[in-house]
């Protein structure tokens, strides 16, 4: 650049890796904020989640058998329940990023901010996982006041590794998911819905994949959901040892491994639709 | 008034220093050159019943902007002035041409460009259940600062442009528009621009905190060495503030020059020796700013 036409420095917009690790940190400082203020429908939402869960245990322990086989049937819907309630936030947080950001105008100041794309995704996505953490540790200290849970020989760093190795897929789904409302911005939430949704229906949250028809059961193949809930019953359930944790572990990697550049490149192609097609701020 | 095809045939052409300056780096302090700019928008009917519709937001647009002026840029909604200052903000990529901010290319070094400016438009844009200092921390954050000294600062420009220090804790949605405003300049000072962009900031504010904002600008400039673009349809905003003005009309730029030489070139034309900047605007585009134009475009304006 020529001398003369050189700006002078701005004295504080950052740059570096540093300036991004910490930048990523205001997501999860705001989205903090945003919980403590929005604490009743935080509250609101607890219960919901606490009274369907607790239907579904109750519809559990209806079930006939002896009171082991009904421990263990109520063991799996609260496994299949408290992990649905992490990766569900997980991948919500993360998929209603943008959309909750042109709801409050904030949007084109976020994506005008110095720092990558990236820095923002991990900001985000970071708070994620401690919020679904948070959140899933509440519902499963409230329906271990009801239900008798014992987990003495449940292999709990397994089901932890399993659970975080998932996580990872989930942020590659739910960035991807984030592209969305980029692409459509009056339907884009609606679609995320529905992704959810459908997780919900084929990953085996509630029942062995294999009760599904053909066709649903191919989804459940790509779906992490249904591996993460495999892993995480065989370890709680069945105590099996990290070491035979494998045959779910891979896939999940893989689909991780898979699905985080998959939704960064789909998101990065999906901002400069939006910057071409003038699609960032919502018409209307 | 003037018709249409009369505004067509009478638009004053930029000075040539400013089209020869486009398109390569000049020894000059050129801050923004916005380097024949178009950007179309297309609507399509979702159903497919009507043929999609084009709109031409900005038409071949070009001036440069130099370092410590403040530029303002008129035209009525809809004239394209928020589509210009998005392509220059990186929100929008131009279908043709290229803006860049001190030599910098506004796609190419998008990074670089980014930590150069910043924006207040027309909408305050905050997380409105979060107080002004949960918003500004999260804002300065994303531009490396934080810290107390940053509090302190927060506390004493709010004061500078006339609001409580108490009210930075209480949620945003409590403010006034007009203080919602003047938080969302502190916002955009505390990160301190060399290039400040200004979408209709003093839009639908009150007479006082019009003056606030409109004395703040002035200091901007002045004493921290930023220069500001102002997009606005407040003449007399503009005719106190802006160093040269652009007027735009349906995405074309029908003029440029100072305050001074608008006047000067119109007023030789109808006749009268000190017209109003209102009556020069009239002049040129056969119509009242406040009037929206044909083909506007919903918040692309």
């Amino acid at each position: 650049m020529n001398e003369s036409i050189r700006p002078r420095p701005n004295p504080i917009a950052g740059s570096g890796l540093g300036h991004e690790v910490r930048a990523s940190w205001a997501f999860v400082e705001r989205n903090f904020y945003i919980v403590r203020r929005y604490w009743g429908w935080e509250f609101a939402f607890l219960i919901f989640n606490v009274a369907s869960s607790m239907s579904v245990l109750y519809i559990g322990e209806a079930q006939g058998g002896s009171a082991a086989e009904q421990q263990n049937l109520v063991l799996y819907l609260g496994i299949g329940t408290v992990v649905w309630a992490y990766l569900r936030a997980v991948f919500s947080n993360i998929g209603e990023m943008i959309t909750w950001e042109r709801w409050e105008g904030t949007i084109e100041y976020t994506m005008m901010a110095p720092i990558s794309r990236l820095t923002h995704m991990l900001g985000v996505s970071l708070f994620s996982i401690v919020y679904g953490l948070a959140r899933s540790a509440l519902l499963l200290g409230v329906l271990a006041l009801f239900f008798e849970v014992d987990l003495g020989g449940a292999n709990l760093p397994g089901a932890t590794l399993i659970l975080l190795a998932g996580s990872i897929s989930f942020i590659g789904f739910g960035i991807m998911a984030a592209s969305l409302p980029l692409l459509f911005p009056e339907r884009g939430e609606e679609m995320t819905f529905v992704i959810s949704s459908v997780l919900l229906l084929v990953s085996g949250v509630y029942y062995p994949v294999s009760v599904l028809p053909g066709w649903m059961e191919g989804m459940a193949t790509v779906s992490p959901a249904t591996y993460v809930l495999e892993g995480m019953r065989a370890a709680l359930l069945d105590g099996a040892p990290t070491t035979s944790l494998g045959g779910d572990l891979l896939p999940i990697l893989l689909l991780g491994a898979l699905a985080l550049p998959l939704g960064i490149a789909v998101f990065n192609w999906a901002e400069r639709f939006a910057k071409r097609t003038g699609r960032l701020k919502r018409s209307g | 008034m003037l018709t249409q095809e009369r505004i067509a045939h009478r638009t004053i052409q930029p000075p040539a220093a400013e089209t020869e300056a486009v398109g390569k780096p000049q020894p000059s302090a050129d801050a923004v050159v916005v380097d024949h700019v178009s950007k179309v928008f297309i609507q399509k009917d979702l159903l497919r019943r009507k043929p999609p519709k084009e709109v031409r937001a900005v038409d071949d647009v070009h001036f440069t902007v130099r370092r410590k002026e403040i530029f303002g840029i008129l035209g009525a909604n809809g004239s394209g002035k928020s589509t210009l200052i998005r392509m220059m903000s990186t929100l929008l990529i131009p279908d043709a041409g290229r803006v860049s901010v001190f030599g910098l290319d506004v796609q190419r070094d998008e990074a670089a460009v980014k930590r150069l400016i910043n924006r207040v438009s027309v909408e305050a844009s905050f997380f409105k259940k979060l107080s002004p200092q949960e918003n500004l921390l999260y804002a300065l954050r994303l531009y490396g600062r934080s810290g107390s000294a940053v509090r302190r600062e927060m506390v004493e420009i709010m004061e500078k442009l006339g609001i409580d220090g108490k009210r930075l804790g209480q949620p945003l949605e409590q403010l006034s528009r007009g203080q919602q405003q003047k938080v969302a300049i502190a916002r955009a000072f505390l990160t301190a621009p060399v290039l400040l962009l200004l979408d209709e900031p003093t839009t639908g504010l009150d007479p006082r905190s019009k003056i606030d904002v409109q004395r703040f600008v002035d200091q901007l400039r002045d004493e921290h060495d930023a220069t500001i673009i102002l997009c606005s349809h407040d003449m007399r905003e503009a005719e106190e503030l802006c160093d040269r003005i652009a007027m735009l009309d349906k995405g074309r730029l029908i003029a440029l020059d100072t305050v001074d030489g608008l006047k000067r070139a119109v007023g030789s034309e109808i006749g009268t020796a000190d017209p109003t900047l209102e009556e020069v605007f009239i002049h040129l585009t056969g119509r009242k700013i406040d009037e929206e134009g044909e083909d506007e475009r919903k918040d692309e304006g």
